[in-house]
């Protein structure tokens, strides 16, 4: 966290986990951006927090239970029409195994 | 004056009728909207049913809301069932959500109608509407200037007199900074007092629904037609909302107010100037105003460029283009999703996943994330004791006024900056309002803040309702319809 510089290839590491697919353009572009967020960051990273507990979440989380009752959901055949490619009432993707050799 | 309760009562009363409230704003909206670009979808068919419903219970004589006739405007991250709902983005366009949130039923119940939705940075992410997908809204006191954002189109529709109520959401601020710019009100309810269900996620720790509108009292009333429980969402808060539209003119009497520092100096001297002269408004009010410092507001806006990406890097990894919106082809599954993702995201869509991931990632989680989230312990601690001696905070609400249309487009810290008085009520989970109070030199509106403790609304809307009152009348905006009222 000391070292705020991100390389091209940093940056192609985290668009690789993000699924999305950049330009070596976009890549220079954003690690440049990312580092000077970053540097702003850093008196946060500087701060001393020995003994504070985190905070996800503004509001004490507790579980949630409702009584486990039929009750109507969304319309099949409508959530079905917004999909980019459907067959047989299912979505359709291309494949995800990959090539055997 | 026209106010959104003042068209309520008179549409209730069978004075004016709904349908002729709905037309005249529709007018406004055909005439003047191609200048503003406040609107990504104008629903003239189903605002005219509504209306001709509406006027149809008044006329059997049953009462059709507390907002009947009323029309509202919502940001297009507030799903619609069967209007699509783009979130300025790519990813989605064309898509038709198959449900409502729950604040588009409350409303409806409330008896408001629903004309359309409204421009937004995409996603939420920006301050200022220029990341929209479908172009930039204008401010309309100014129509080389941004409305502010995220919820820049609600802003600049109410500020141009298109409609007298909007809805939008608030992260670190996209509710109450444009309505600073616009010159409007603007307010972030107490976190879990408006459900989220149907409100497209950016930053779901953070994220709240809330009002604009022209005046504090109207900002209230549709505060509570959209609060309470909501079994649809797990984070709504199981009690009843406070109610805040009935005692609004209690006043400030022997209220104490604090003026934290960090929350004065350093905004531009115009803004600090009319803070000040706020805080005197109050005082003379007969309120306690005391000058305080709370230092760990300044740590916000990097706690909050960590966090609000980090939820949103998540939050985003649904638009893969399986189940709605873009696909782009691929050889498999994944190369089709990365394909998608970087043809349906904008540029700083990409940047703010780019930030989350890494904040997220192996090795940089404990240093980042671990460490924003105990910030925001500490944030949350400051507030508890600054309001031992406060009921409520007084700040300015941007550290400018509205900017020049491309001016940090280019430098996203400069644009972060934006929102530097507005992300700690987000990382507390408080409430917070932005009321006109105003002008700077160019005529451009300045906003005043007033912050205070979780489910405090009533106190926010009394004090904003003061200040309201001694603020200086504001000039007509250069964009504004026929319908424009002012206060």
């Amino acid at each position: 966290m000391t070292d705020e510089s991100l390389t091209r290839q940093d940056a192609a590491y985290v668009a690789r986990l993000a699924r999305i697919d950049l330009t070596d353009e976009e890549l220079d572009l954003y690690a440049g951006q990312l580092a000077v967020v970053l540097d702003h960051a850093a008196q946060v990273a500087a701060l001393d927090t020995t003994g504070v507990e985190p905070t996800a979440h503004p509001l004490p989380l507790k579980n949630v239970l409702r009584p486990d009752a039929p009750r109507p959901c969304l319309d099949r055949d409508e959530v079905l029409a917004q999909a980019p490619a459907v067959e047989y009432h299912r979505f359709r993707v291309p494949r995800i195994l990959g090539d055997p050799q | 004056m026209t106010t959104a309760l003042h068209l309520a009562e008179q549409v209730r009363t069978g004075a004016v009728s709904a349908a002729d409230v709905v037309e005249r704003h529709l007018a406004a909206i055909d005439e003047s909207d191609g200048a503003v670009h406040a609107f990504l979808t104008v629903l003239h068919d189903a605002a005219r049913r509504q209306a001709a419903e509406i006027d149809g219970r008044v006329a059997a004589g049953e009462d059709p809301g507390p907002l009947a006739g009323v029309p509202v405007a919502l940001k297009d991250n507030l799903c619609t069932r069967g209007v699509p709902t783009t979130c300025s983005s790519r990813i989605l366009d064309g898509w038709c959500p198959p449900y409502d949130a729950t604040v588009v039923e409350r409303v409806r119940r409330a008896g408001a109608v629903v004309m359309g939705k409204t421009n937004l940075d995409e996603f939420a992410m920006g301050s200022s509407t220029e990341n929209s997908a479908f172009g930039p809204t204008r401010n309309p006191y100014a129509a080389d200037r941004v409305p502010g954002g995220s919820s820049g189109g609600s802003a600049a529709a109410v500020a141009a007199g298109l409609v007298p109520l909007a809805l939008g959401s608030d992260t670190g601020g996209s509710i109450r900074q444009p309505a600073a710019l616009c010159g409007v009100v603007g307010m972030k309810p107490t976190y879990g007092t408006v459900s989220r269900y149907g409100l497209v996620a950016f930053a779901s720790s953070l994220d709240q629904i809330g009002p604009f509108s022209a005046t504090v009292a109207d900002a209230a009333a549709l505060f509570d037609a959209i609060a309470g429980h909501d079994p649809l969402d797990s984070t709504s808060l199981d009690r009843p909302a406070p109610r805040s539209v009935e005692n609004l003119d209690e006043g400030v009497a022997g209220m104490r107010v604090g003026l934290p520092r960090e929350l004065v100096d350093g905004v531009a001297p115009e803004v600090a100037a009319q803070v000040r002269r706020a805080a005197e408004v109050l005082s003379a009010a007969g309120a306690n105003v005391t000058e305080c410092t709370i230092p760990e507001l300044s740590y916000g806006l990097s706690a909050y460029y960590l966090l609000a990406p980090a939820e949103a890097s998540s939050n985003l990894s649904r638009y893969d283009g399986v189940r709605y919106g873009l696909r782009v082809d691929g050889d498999d599954v994944e190369a089709m999703m990365r394909a998608t993702r970087a043809a349906g995201f904008g540029p700083e869509v990409k940047r703010r996943i780019m930030l989350g991931t890494y904040a997220l990632s192996a090795g940089y989680y404990d240093a980042y994330y671990g460490q924003a989230q105990k910030v925001r312990t500490l944030i949350i601690n400051a507030f508890d004791n600054a309001y031992r001696h406060a009921d409520v905070l007084l700040g300015a609400t941007t550290p400018t006024t509205a900017f020049p249309l491309g001016d940090k487009v280019d430098d996203p810290m400069a644009m972060y900056l934006s929102d530097v008085c507005t992300v700690p009520s987000n990382l507390a989970g408080h409430p917070a309002i932005s009321v006109p109070f105003g002008a700077d030199g160019d005529g451009l509106p300045i906003g005043v803040q007033v912050l205070a403790p979780a489910l405090c609304e009533p106190l926010v809307f009394r004090v904003g309702a003061v200040l309201e009152e001694a603020a200086p009348a504001p000039a007509a905006p250069a964009l504004a319809a026929a319908t424009w009222t002012g206060r």
